[in-house]
């Protein structure tokens, strides 16, 4: 797996034909364990894991064409620890679950896993639809060695090594204009 | 994002157009929590509200209440009746003792318009205004007007007629100030007696013939007479009332378009509306009892969230 090993101000981590490449990898790990998703559904973590799940949703209807696969998008807002610990307002995102999960496997989705505290939230938050049979987690960028809670990813597509006045930025063609992975310093 | 541009909810006067947006979309939110099977979420799980009614109230303390719940914060409540308030006690001291007991946020109705604004500035702790005397009843604005938003679309551009005792109402007024903020148009309509005098100032029209105001609007709102509020007799009779301003089923159907009608509760049936209207497809009181508590989980989870 590619590492992040520049020094430039603000490194682009993975962009191009390499990403298309990490997304190819990631639904053919999906596939070796979900087979054709009749038991399983994605779920993308608002605000910016929703365009993962579905570009992950999209390539894995490319591949198995002719199977449902089914993905929402998850918004944790309710359910995060730092409400009114924070300066800035919270405000909620849409969360659109149009099928069951009771008795599925959900692949939850995020851009970056960070301090692992959105995907607690996240965990929560999926409790008021039902009980999944398995929950798994799938990361674009994981954040090593920065963890507040013990959580980890099943299937990760890049690691990076970071401290914490940086931020790892994922852009999305569909929103942003291109797929591109950056690492930002001294963000305040 | 920026929240809401105010620390307590005491008024529609207070919040700007961008507030009722931004509470209007917290609520969409909500009103999905609320159709999932487990309906309730953790956020005000270290929140506590009392909830202080110094006035009788069913429809709105038990939605403060149940969006308190669903929001999982601690509530306490309180009645006038059954309090040390019949003892003597004066407003800051019952409400200095309840936030003694370490209580964040305080629900209140008060007979008295004004109180919370009152009270606001003599407390630590974050005033929701349940409704003061005839001045405003600012949840119940926005959730009449999410209600038209849910059924038409947009407010802004609809024409609202209110019907009844405007002199006396909490509603209208607080309708009046948020429909207006929405860009919608606003009617008042009800006998002389009781239209305030200047109520042209906020910018509404004026009309004491209810056929012609229904003919003008897509939303008639119909309001009830509150009798235990009129000190002498504004009009002849409730019958006379009834005859020129109670909305019934052959006016309804005799309007060359179908308009949505709302009652903000509770409903003296045969009075300011006929039974077969409010129970008709046209009605939407259910819907706005129903957005009520989304709502105000809206207004209660944005004015909590701010840091303490």
């Amino acid at each position: 797996m590619p590492k992040s090993t520049h020094t430039m101000q603000n490194p682009t981590l993975l962009d191009g034909q390499k990403f298309q490449i990490t997304l190819q990898r990631l639904c053919r790990q999906l596939i070796e364990n979900h087979n054709d998703f009749s038991e399983s559904v994605l779920i993308g973590i608002q605000p910016r894991g929703i365009y993962l799940a579905k570009r992950i949703a999209e390539e894995l209807r490319k591949i198995l064409p002719g199977k449902t696969i089914l993905q929402g998008d998850l918004d944790i807002t309710f359910y995060r620890d730092d409400f009114r610990r924070r300066e800035s307002q919270l405000v909620p995102n849409q969360t659109k679950i149009d099928f069951i999960i009771e008795g599925k496997k959900v692949v939850m989705m995020d851009d970056v896993l960070w301090t692992g505290r959105t995907i607690r939230a996240a965990m929560d938050a999926l409790q008021a639809f039902g009980r999944p049979e398995k929950i798994e987690l799938l990361t674009l960028v994981d954040r090593r060695y920065s963890r507040h809670i013990p959580v980890s990813a099943d299937y990760v597509g890049i690691e990076v090594d970071s401290i914490a006045s940086q931020k790892v930025v994922v852009s999305w063609k569909e929103t942003d204009g291109e797929d591109k992975i950056v690492l930002l310093s001294d963000v305040k | 994002m920026a929240g809401l541009s105010t620390r307590h909810l005491l008024g529609i006067k207070d919040l700007n157009p961008a507030d009722i947006q931004l509470i209007f979309e917290t609520a969409d939110n909500f009103k999905t929590v609320l159709n999932r099977p487990i309906k309730k979420v953790p956020s005000l799980r270290d929140v506590t509200i009392a909830n202080i009614f110094f006035e009788n109230s069913t429809r709105t303390r038990l939605s403060f209440e149940l969006a308190e719940r669903r929001l999982s914060a601690d509530t306490i409540n309180f009645a006038a009746s059954s309090s040390s308030v019949s003892k003597g006690e004066t407003l800051i001291d019952t409400v200095n003792n309840i936030l003694a007991m370490k209580v964040d946020m305080v629900v209140m109705r008060h007979p008295y318009a004004g109180a919370g604004i009152f009270l606001s500035k003599h407390v630590k702790a974050q005033i929701v205004n349940a409704g003061d005397g005839a001045h405003e009843h600012p949840t119940q604005a926005l959730l009449d007007a999410f209600s038209i938003r849910e059924k038409l679309g947009d407010v802004a551009g609809k024409k609202v007629v209110i019907v009844g005792d405007i002199l006396h109402s909490r509603v209208a007024l607080s309708n009046i100030l948020c429909l207006k903020h929405l860009g919608a148009e606003v009617m008042v309509c009800g006998p002389t007696t009781l239209i305030p005098k200047y109520i042209g100032s906020l910018g509404v029209k004026v009309e004491h013939n209810l056929v012609k105001a229904l003919n003008w609007c897509d939303v008639a709102n119909m309001l009830r007479i509150q009798l235990e509020r009129q000190d002498i007799k504004y009009f002849p009779s409730l019958r006379e009332y009834t005859m020129l301003y109670g909305l019934n089923k052959q006016i309804l159907d005799s309007l060359d378009k179908e308009i949505i009608v709302m009652h903000p509760g509770p409903i003296n049936r045969g009075v300011e509306i006929t039974s077969d209207v409010a129970d008709s497809k046209q009605s939407i009181i259910l819907d706005q009892v129903e957005n009520g508590v989304a709502i105000r989980m809206a207004a209660l989870f944005l004015l909590a969230g701010q840091n303490p």
